[in-house]
């Protein structure tokens, strides 16, 4: 293992190496972005081959679980990728995963989203309080009015019209809410590094430079 | 504003976002009735049973939802729940280790195996968690370091989902808090609390307004008022003079772009007429 203070000055070097893009496109930036690339990749085959392949396949069948073998040709004919002539093959593996991930997808959509989402927006429309009552309000009138706007049957003239362009603001307000979040996603990410920078690097070398 | 150079506002961002972190302001964290949700929902566990951790997430999320991790395993651990942690993610099983031994073993003197266990990932996502549903031992027959689970004593009697008081889940993606609703929380109609990026707070807010949710903790702000309201001052208290700031400079820069833009669109009319 190596000492924390080699390991935090080098994570250290290649954060700033990657905050030099912002300055402008430099070979250091792009040394740093293919070691992390190419370390992404090797972590992840790591992990899949010992978290996944050695425990659930490969081990439990050298111990005679045979039942295993088919997983075990259905991930090989995944490799016929590789063959112009047997590609084909991987149809099947592929087959079978998207056919259980569309499955589950479906079943969870209805169940957690469909359904569960109808019946919340089945509001009183007059509640306990005032600020309850209006934001019921606002909730049913947001849900049909962006309902209305992507309802491309008929053309969007008249009352419809004005729903649609009542739900166009509703989804604009949406997508400002998405944009603050997101900002403040990348304004979180900075901090992080600089907090490593300002605290976790220098007390790698036992220095406190902010308390 | 054509010719104008953007790494200005790079530099501005850079020092709104350090300063605040060399000379904190203290600026009031106001708690959201969606963290409170998910506060009181631990609250209600009884101290001894377990809670299952699904730690979603890996090191390029880590400022925002490690925080989330640290409060809410103090929160957990300071009542003596029990923690079973586990992750659908590869790169989040040493994220799970670091935060479970940081905050059981060295703050509240957990014992590994018997307060708290590291199941470590699994490869299948949402057929994974569709398993854990059925047995738990069956999905995870061994922890991360590959101990069998019917070694441990904090499993023992755990079976399946009927067997833990609640889920907390923090999530950064896919697979992650959707998913845990979706194939989980309205099939097995488990107790489930989420943290996740401030990126998919705004799809999963609609989650705790039908109730499917009882709490949600969205990015570094959801952190920090968790951590105000476990009386933990972690980094997520210490960012947010900084992400105020930020925010503020952004909203400035916001202001001023569309200032200039209808300047520019308006002189441009005049010129033309």
């Amino acid at each position: 293992m190596l000492p924390s203070p080699f390991l935090h000055t080098m994570a250290a070097l290649l954060t700033i190496a990657i905050f030099s893009f912002l300055y402008k496109d430099n070979p250091v930036y792009k040394f740093a972005e293919h070691v992390f690339v190419g370390i992404a990749a090797g972590y992840i085959v790591a992990i899949e081959f010992q978290n996944v392949f050695l425990p659930n396949l490969w081990k439990p069948l050298l111990a005679g679980d045979y039942k295993l073998v088919v997983p075990f040709l259905l991930g090989v004919l995944m490799f016929s990728r590789f063959t112009v002539r047997f590609n084909w093959l991987s149809r099947w593996a592929i087959g079978l995963m998207v056919g259980t991930f569309s499955g589950l997808a479906i079943i969870g959509f209805a169940q957690g989203d469909l359904v569960a989402q109808i019946q919340a927006n089945m509001l009183p429309l007059k509640a306990g309080s005032l600020i309850d009552t209006f934001t019921n309000w606002v909730v049913i009138i947001g849900v049909l009015a962006t309902l209305v706007y992507f309802f491309f049957s008929k053309e969007h003239k008249g009352a419809l019209g004005a729903s649609a362009k009542l739900g166009i603001w509703f989804l604009m307000v949406s997508f400002g809410a998405s944009y603050g979040f997101t900002v403040m996603a990348r304004i979180s990410l900075l901090v992080g590094r600089l907090l490593f920078l300002l605290v976790d690097w220098p007390a790698s070398f036992g220095i406190e430079l902010i308390h | 504003m054509e010719g104008f150079d953007r790494r200005y506002v790079f530099v501005v961002i850079l020092l709104v976002v350090l300063i605040p972190l060399l000379a904190p302001l203290g600026l009031p964290i106001r708690v959201s009735k969606e963290v409170v949700g998910a506060y009181d929902a631990i609250e209600r566990v009884p101290p001894g049973s377990t809670v299952y951790f699904a730690c979603d997430y890996d090191p390029a999320t880590l400022p925002e939802v490690h925080p989330m991790s640290y409060a809410t395993l103090n929160h957990l651990f300071s009542r003596d729940i029990k923690v079973v942690g586990a992750c659908l993610w590869p790169g989040g099983p040493p994220l799970l280790e670091e935060v479970l031994t940081r905050v059981g073993e060295e703050k509240f003197g957990k014992k590994y195996g018997v307060d708290f266990v590291n199941l470590g990932y699994k490869e299948g996502r949402e057929v994974v968690m569709v398993s854990l549903g059925k047995s738990i031992p069956g999905t995870f027959p061994a922890d991360f370091y590959g101990t069998p689970v019917s070694e441990l004593p904090i499993m023992d009697g755990i079976e399946d989902f009927t067997d833990v008081a609640m889920i907390v889940n923090i999530s950064a993606g896919y697979p992650g808090t959707k998913e845990w609703v979706q194939q989980v929380q309205s099939r097995f109609h488990v107790i489930l609390a989420a943290g996740c990026t401030a990126v998919s707070a705004p799809e999963y807010y609609p989650y705790y307004q039908s109730g499917q949710l009882v709490g949600l903790l969205g990015g570094l702000a959801g952190a920090a008022e968790y951590e105000k309201l476990v009386g933990v001052s972690g980094t997520a208290t210490r960012g947010m003079d900084a992400q105020s700031l930020g925010h503020l400079a952004i909203i400035v820069f916001i202001v001023i772009g569309n200032i200039l833009y209808f300047r520019s669109t308006r002189s441009r009319r005049r010129t033309r007429g």
